[in-house]
């Protein structure tokens, strides 16, 4: 009698196999828009042409350009003219503090976003001026002399205050790109900062309170409240984040999430800090994966030598 | 009174009360095993171990998990996940071989039927083992509503409101399985006792079933041969091992058992460590919220094929064809009309019909996960119709089949 084992162990194998790439890999594909990475790019916009003054960005960063008039910048001791819930009740959104924007926002984007804020968050059909819809942030027209030049004059000041690539954490890319909009309940994060812990329940009451009328603002302005992203890393995927930050309408044509203008860097931050919510085990996992994958491997070959030493009488 | 001595050791004392030498004779030394079986035999044991990972693996989640609906998704996401020391692991273990535990029992099923292992003698066996997959079926589902994500809801939405579908419209019964209109707090109350309790304690009752009826008719073989199972026992014991067609079940057949059982666990371990997300539902991420419907509602792999002959008919016609598909593989043995119980291969038609069943079904499998649009739709239809043919048809293959 010949061993038929491996032509089975074969037919098993393929038809697990095939059912598997059915429903997996080939059914998502067909599920789910796939849209390629652009490599954060940004190719519609125009490339700064001209080379910052410092120190003429800062005076107008802090003056003409107006920026703080909405915007802090606490590294500079430029404090907040109103508290974050106060903020969003005016504009639907807390303007960010701009201590770190060099560093998390693209230089180009930084410069469209300076003169067309709609334009650079892909947000026009949303904010059409020609309609009367005015986006909350407003447009610098230029402080009398060449506007290229004053916008790359504040990007280069905006760059020179942040910290370097090397000294941005995920903790902070997240909280910058994304934190004034999205919770991340698992961080204790919430999108007027991180929840303190109070000695007495009427305060962390009070916090609460603030988060929800913050959430309320919010919700006005976006349409909906943006989600808690805690374990996003986990419902969806790397490649899925990463495309969608790069440019939410390219998935969700009409969406109210502004593009965010971070850079490759940022983005990887980002994700980075959505993995240290939602799967903080994974280092452990591999690790101990790799020592299971060892012990079974020796289990299966005792058993192995096991059976054929039994088997060795039936024959 | 039966008579009991001093006992002369602890197995003298255990066997006067318990016998347990003659249970172990019954149940593993002289258990005989034809000795041509190939490794799908050894699927049987597989389940078991996996059954078993199961439980223990249950068991440790069941102590941080909560049944609450604002609890639920934080005490498994958050509590189980991050804070309790291997957690996660208690978690992929569970996930993925509760996927798992489905490619086996296909994988058995189908073994079943390809040797004609449910007939002469078998039947009982059969339903046992049909029984496991409906009752699997029940706990599979009701543990994919306890993390109270999104597809926990939705599925749980979707599935418990067939009933409420086309003629039926038993809109009571809905609300009485769900104890509310919606999925809410006493629907995922109800379904983690089904889950923990109820239906763990029927598995366990249904396995011991399955055991006892496969003693007394022994499993078959790769041949279908008729094993004089008293006359090849004799021969063995009598010394004369390798003449004898048939082997001990400990340890003769359960070193390969076990040795099939390490290559699973390798495979099973590799997925639990490295490629666990087709076990784990990406969507099911998301935390429950009744206002917002995912896009695409599927349910997990292995309810696939039945969940798509309810799809691609009018609701009635579906629900009729999706009643069939629940019930028709319990009547097999019945509808199998040949007395042969040999491999399909030196069966005939029976061959064709096997395999074409087997295609169909993964068909199925696949068009039940792709939205219901165009070409999938109709490769849908076409399956569903098969699988409805193919059935109404075995009785007619098989009733002029040749006895072998
Ligand atoms: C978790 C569930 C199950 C467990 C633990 C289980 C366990 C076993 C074991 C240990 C055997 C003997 C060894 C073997 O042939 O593999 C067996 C045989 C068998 N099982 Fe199951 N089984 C399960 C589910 C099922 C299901 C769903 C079916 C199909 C309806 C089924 C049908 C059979 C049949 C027909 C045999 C006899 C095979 C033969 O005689 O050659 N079992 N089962």
């Amino acid at each position: 009698m010949k061993n038929k084992e491996p032509l089975i162990l074969v037919v098993v194998v393929a038809f697990t196999l095939l059912t598997y790439w059915l429903v997996e890999p080939y059914a998502h594909s067909v599920m789910h828009k796939h849209v390629e990475s652009e490599n954060f790019a940004y190719a519609d916009l125009a490339p700064i042409s001209k080379t910052g003054n410092v120190a003429n960005g800062k005076e107008l960063t802090m003056g003409a350009g107006g920026c703080t008039g909405c915007h802090s910048i606490t590294k500079e001791g430029v404090p907040a003219g109103m508290d974050p819930v106060t903020a969003a009740g005016a504009y639907g959104v807390n303007p960010p503090d701009l201590s770190e924007a060099g560093v998390v926002y693209d230089a180009k984007f930084l410069a469209d976003l300076i003169k067309n804020p709609a334009h650079a968050l892909k947000v026009e059909h949303k904010f059409d001026a020609a309609k009367g819809q005015m986006h909350p942030m407003v447009a610098f027209y230029g402080a009398g002399g060449d506007i290229d030049q004053e916008v790359a004059d504040m990007v280069a000041y905006l760059q020179s205050i942040a910290v370097t690539k090397e000294q941005l954490t995920p903790k902070m890319a997240y909280e910058n790109a994304c934190g004034r909009c999205h919770e991340m309940r698992y961080e204790n994060w919430t999108q007027i900062g991180e929840k303190p812990s109070f000695k007495f329940e009427k305060d962390s009451l009070a916090f609460d309170i603030q988060v929800l009328e913050y959430q309320e603002s919010l919700t006005k302005y976006m349409g909906k409240l943006p989600p808690d992203l805690s374990m996003y890393i986990r419902s969806r995927n790397e490649h899925f984040l990463s495309t969608f930050i790069e440019n939410p309408q390219a998935h969700l044509e009409g969406t109210a999430m502004p593009r965010v203008g971070v850079t490759a860097d940022t983005a990887h931050k980002v994700i980075e800090h959505m993995a240290d919510s939602g799967d903080t085990k994974r280092d452990e996992r591999a690790s101990v994966g790799m020592n299971v994958m060892w012990y079974i491997l020796i289990f299966a070959i005792f058993a192995f030598l096991w059976k054929r030493s039994v088997w060795k009488e039936l024959h | 009174m039966a008579h009991f001595t001093k006992a002369t050791s602890v197995k003298d004392w255990l066997n006067q009360r318990l016998a347990v030498e003659k249970v172990e004779k019954v149940m593993a030394s002289e258990y005989w095993i034809p000795k041509n079986i190939n490794f799908l035999w050894a699927m049987g044991m597989v389940l078991a171990i996996t059954f078993a990972l199961l439980l223990v693996s249950g068991i440790f989640l069941l102590m941080y998990y909560q049944p609450h609906v604002d609890l639920a998704f934080d005490s498994v996401n958050y509590t189980i996940m991050r804070e309790v020391d291997f957690g996660w692991l208690w978690r992929n273990i569970h996930g993925v071989a509760a996927s798992v535990v489905f490619l086996v029992i296909y994988i058995h099923m189908f073994t079943g039927i390809y040797y004609g292992s449910y007939k002469k003698g078998r039947e009982m066996i059969w339903i046992s083992g049909m029984l496991l997959f409906v009752t699997f079926s029940a706990e599979a589902f009701s543990g994919y509503m306890l993390p109270w994500g999104q597809m926990s809801y939705w599925a749980g939405m979707v599935i418990t409101n067939i009933f409420s579908l086309g003629g039926l419209h038993m809109d009571g019964l809905v609300e009485w399985i769900r104890g509310d209109y919606v999925p809410a707090q006493a629907f995922l109350s109800r379904f983690f006792m089904l889950h923990v309790l109820l239906l763990p304690l029927a598995i366990m009752g249904l396995i011991g079933l399955h055991f006892a009826a496969l003693r007394i008719p022994h499993v078959n073989n790769q041949d279908g041969e008729e094993i004089d199972f008293d006359a090849e026992s004799k021969k063995y014991l009598a010394g004369d091992k390798a003449g004898s067609k048939v082997m001990r079940f400990a340890n003769d057949f359960m070193s390969k058992d076990m040795m099939v059982v390490g290559i699973f666990l390798i495979f099973f371990f590799y997925l639990v460590f490295y490629n666990y997300s087709f076990a784990l539902d990406p969507v099911n991420f998301d935390p429950a919220d009744m206002l917002k419907t995912p896009a695409h509602i599927y349910p997990e792999w292995y309810f696939l094929w039945s969940y798509e002959i309810l799809r691609p008919f009018s609701v009635n016609i579906g629900l009729i064809a999706f009643g069939f598909a629940q019930v028709i593989f319990v009547l097999l043995p019945w509808l199998d009309r040949s007395p042969n119980a040999v491999p399909a291969s030196r069966r005939g038609a029976f061959s064709v019909w096997f395999w074409l069943l087997l295609i169909d079904m993964i068909v199925l499998t696949a068009m039940g996960k792709l939205p219901p649009e165009g070409i999938f739709s109709t490769i849908g239809l076409v399956a569903a119709l098969a699988f409805i043919v193919l059935w109404i048809a075995l009785p007619f293959i098989t009733m002029n089949e040749k006895k072998v």
